[in-house]
């Protein structure tokens, strides 16, 4: 990868160039892996890549970077993510 | 080499079909009309190869000299008074950019009411843009300059955009000849385009994406390092251009008969050159006046500046005027020989709305402040 000499906005591929965004978060995605179906909708449309897939294609959620936009729990069919506002747990 | 007895603008448009650009986006108004006009008979007649992109306004013409920018290319585009307005976001985001794009502003009043003749309003309230500005006073001048301006605009130690400026009517639209050197003369100047960064998928990277304070603050800074390194490379250029070419219009100021001047006169475009006539005619007459000519407001010339003021008084007249304050030229050089200088300095607002500054008023000017009858700023021809 070739760095330009010029000083502007460009940025280059790295994990995390803007730090850990997870801490811009008020809602965080808790996945019940009991009532996954692995149908992988949650990895499909995660915006921001916060979701991992296994080999076997269960998934868990990067809390570093996963900014809690709750997209993941809105397409999960099974309901298997819910959303907490952080610092408070759902009864 | 050839004779070219041709307006401003065909003239312009020589210069930049010349430079080869690879992309030129641009938008009609007057009175820059005849500009790209002239580009377009270049690309039916086959002697401009690049891309030619009719857009629906400027604020999309500097959009697209954007994009072909970033993307690697060599661009070039043309506007005036509104339409230069309407590029005013993209202005800034093409100088943050570091792309250097070259355009020519025909300087024109800005409306209401609807009037299209010259004053340097329309570039004047881009100054903090982030752009290079350069004023022409002959056609000869504006040739030469958009040679320059590529040259200038894609130096790795400045890659920022230049503004060609030349006064709508007096110059856009007089015929005057203009020596235009053979291709390979402009080839051998300003050699194949290497962008600095471009947009490449065998190099990725992401542009415009956010960024902290802690960096925002390091580009703007690198910006005006940029500006600052503009003032010494400017006059480099115009030297190497007079080798090449055998033309040399100034470099920062253009000095007329400045030796011993008691007063020196201080003025922009077309005044500019009408000025050396009235420093003839005042020199006749006993007057010590000399005539310093601002070709280049960004990056402004302080140091020069404050050498005029320390051998004489100045003279400023400025075609222009920033509603609340003064003229732009005025204030700045006032604030540039801010303890440094006890010289006096003596400002007039003329020729607004395109209203004829001869050679005459100019005299006049000059009278009134080495007289020493004039106030601090003067609106001429409504003193009373």
């Amino acid at each position: 990868m070739k760095k330009y000499p010029v000083e502007t906005s460009l940025s280059y591929p790295k994990k995390g160039a803007m730090g850990k965004t997870g801490s811009w978060r008020v809602f965080k995605p808790i996945l019940d892996k009991k009532k996954c179906v692995k149908c992988l909708r949650c990895w499909i449309f995660c915006p921001e890549g916060s979701i991992h897939r296994e080999k076997d294609d269960s998934v868990s959620i990067d809390y570093d970077y996963c900014k809690g936009c709750g997209v993941c729990a809105n397409e999960c069919n099974v309901k298997a993510i819910i959303m907490e506002r952080e610092g408070e747990k759902k009864k | 080499m050839t004779i070219m007895m041709d307006t401003g603008n065909r003239i312009a448009a020589k210069a930049a079909v010349m430079a080869r650009p690879e992309v030129v986006a641009a938008y009609p108004i007057t009175p820059q009309t005849t500009l790209v006009e002239a580009i377009a008979e270049y690309v039916a007649n086959g002697e401009f190869k690049g891309e030619y992109i009719c857009v629906e306004s400027e604020h999309s013409a500097m959009c697209a000299c954007i994009g072909a920018s970033a993307a690697g290319s060599r661009t070039f585009t043309a506007t005036s008074s509104h339409g230069l307005l309407l590029m005013h976001e993209m202005l800034h985001w093409a100088a943050l950019a570091r792309l250097p794009v070259v355009m020519c502003n025909i300087n024109r009043v800005i409306g209401p009411g609807w009037n299209i003749w010259v004053d340097e309003n329309d570039s004047i309230s881009q100054r903090d843009t982030g752009w290079i500005q350069i004023y022409c006073s002959s056609n000869q001048e504006i040739y030469d300059t958009v040679i320059q301006a590529f040259k200038l605009a894609e130096h790795q130690k400045i890659v920022l955009p230049v503004m060609v400026n030349l006064n709508a009517f007096i110059l856009s639209h007089t015929s005057m000849p203009a020596e235009i050197p053979d291709q390979q003369t402009v080839d051998d100047f300003l050699g194949k385009y290497t962008p600095h960064w471009k947009l490449d998928i065998d190099n990725p990277t992401t542009f415009g994406n956010i960024i902290g304070p802690e960096y925002y603050f390091k580009i703007r800074r690198a910006m005006q390092e940029a500006q600052m390194n503009a003032k010494h490379l400017i006059p480099q250029i115009a030297k190497d251009w007079k080798k090449a070419s055998g033309y040399f219009h100034g470099d920062l100021f253009e000095y007329y008969k400045c030796d011993d001047a008691e007063h020196i006169l201080l003025s922009m475009g077309a005044i500019g050159a009408e000025s050396k006539i009235a420093i003839d005619e005042l020199q006749e007459a006993g007057h010590k006046v000399g005539l310093a000519r601002l070709r280049v407001f960004r990056p402004f010339p302080t140091e020069e500046v404050r050498k005029l003021g320390k051998q004489a008084n100045l003279i400023v007249i400025d075609r222009n005027i920033s509603i609340g304050s003064e003229g732009a030229l005025f204030n700045e050089v006032k604030a540039a020989l801010y303890g440094e200088s006890e010289a006096k300095a003596t400002g007039f607002i003329a020729g607004l709305g395109g209203k004829d500054v001869t050679y005459k008023d100019i005299e006049t000017m000059c009278q009134k402040a080495i007289q020493g009858t004039a106030k601090e700023q003067v609106w001429y021809g409504m003193e009373e």
